[in-house]
């Protein structure tokens, strides 16, 4: 017997794999866009210029809105299954480093323009592939999740892939930033298409597509994808960075000091 | 008062979008559904218009406290997600009024589709001068469902508030 099987503490009974999946599933979704909706968030009021610092903003008050759809219903599989009484206030203020199961991408410092330009690019072409498995899912909730939040991501896309376009083919400064940007963060992009034992999306097939698509803009960026270096994992089974703990240092403080303080 | 559906309606009509007061609910076709089970008691379906809209506990309160001083004893406001919303539902009226308050109202959503990069939506009329003369400043604006434009011609900055 799995002796790592999930138990209801009030029934006894075990929780469903199923369950137990889709909980973590929907987790991962929501810790993703709420990692980097916080990060994203430390560039307001510090934006390059006004009309991006708003730009980058409204990407993160998306990203914090799908996240809350998520935790949503992430406390609700939760609390029907094991009788607990989560809200998406407690997913997201009161659980441990190890819990999050965000992708490592989100949670590394912004760096400059240009690095959290191109992240935002790295991951939305990915967030839109996921969203477009995740609109034609079996599962209701997920569907609609996925379906509202991929006319956002839309935007993202186009917004960054134009960012990337006009840094990596622009001055010679901005092109520098971009290359030493890629150098930063592409390791990052290995564990997307690493498929987590929870994980109901065939990522490992959206692989190509991706790359596809992140080729054609660098290629108009006059930037070059790297070829065969080391990819760094863990995120989606909660082995994080040092820099998720300052984050959640940062995000928590208030619910941890104050527990259930509202505006 | 005999509430019908019909007269839940015109109450909703008086409910209006916090951060574009001159728009209504309905205007906005974000109500979904109305479940009138009795005279006293009333389900509201609401869906957002962006994931991270923050107007939305705003309406819903709105809404409660409309049709409770109406006379509703029970009114519950319950959120969907699908079908997302587009603003292809928006009001041919809303749209007017949105162009009388000097916020370019939405095209049809086709106009977004397929738009290759630095290609912006094209004839957006100035609220000001009404010259489609105009160009995109910035995608995202001072709200999630605006983008800023300004006009070539009398040169004013204005608000789009953008297909979704």
């Amino acid at each position: 017997m799995n002796t790592n099987q999930p138990i209801n503490q009030s029934t006894g009974s075990p929780i469903t794999l199923l369950t137990n999946q889709l909980i973590n599933q929907t987790l991962h979704l929501a810790d993703t866009a709420l990692i980097l909706g916080q990060r994203n968030g430390e560039w307001c009021a510090h934006g390059p210029i006004l009309e991006q610092d708003i730009a980058i903003t409204n990407i993160t008050l998306d990203l914090i809105g799908q996240a809350r759809n998520f935790y949503q219903y992430a406390a609700t599989l939760i609390n029907e299954s094991e009788n607990k009484n989560e809200t998406e206030d407690s997913l997201a203020y009161l659980r441990n480093e190890r819990d999050f199961k965000n992708l490592l991408i989100c949670e590394l410092p912004n760096g400059d323009w240009a690095q959290t330009i191109l992240r935002q690019f790295l991951f939305s072409v990915y967030q839109e592939l996921v969203l477009e498995k995740l609109k034609n899912s079996s599962n209701e909730q997920l569907a609609a999740i996925a379906a509202k939040s991929l006319k956002e991501t839309q935007y993202h896309v186009k917004w960054s892939s134009e960012w990337v376009i006009r840094l990596g083919d622009g001055t010679a400064e901005s092109r520098d930033r971009m290359i030493k940007a890629i150098d930063t963060l592409w390791m990052y992009t290995g564990e997307f298409f690493i498929a987590a034992n929870y994980e109901l999306t065939e990522v490992h097939l959206l692989k190509e597509t991706w790359l596809q698509k992140v080729r054609s803009i660098f290629e108009e960026a006059t930037l070059t994808v790297p070829e065969n270096i080391f990819m760094q994992s863990g995120g989606k089974s909660g082995i994080h960075t040092e820099h998720l703990g300052f984050i959640l240092a940062d995000m928590q403080i208030l619910q941890r000091t104050y527990p259930g303080a509202e505006w | 008062m005999i509430n019908t559906k019909e007269n839940i309606r015109s109450l909703l009509q008086q409910v209006c979008d916090p951060e574009i007061p001159v728009l209504t609910i309905m205007d906005l076709g974000i109500v979904r559904e109305i479940i009138c089970t009795n005279d006293n008691v009333v389900e509201i379906i609401i869906t957002p218009t962006y994931s991270g809209c923050p107007a939305m506990d705003a309406i819903a309160f709105d809404i409660k406290m409309k049709l409770i001083e109406s006379g509703f004893k029970k009114v519950t406001i319950t959120y969907t997600l699908s079908p997302a919303w587009t603003t292809d539902w928006m009001s041919e009226e809303g749209k007017n009024k949105l162009k009388k308050y000097g916020i370019a109202p939405p095209q049809n959503i086709s106009s977004r589709l397929n738009k290759l990069l630095f290609e912006e939506e094209k004839n957006i009329e100035c609220p000001q001068c009404h010259s489609t003369n105009t160009k995109l400043l910035s995608q995202f604006g001072s709200t999630a469902c605006k983008a800023l434009y300004q006009c070539m011609d009398c040169k004013e900055p204005f608000d789009y508030f953008k297909c979704h």
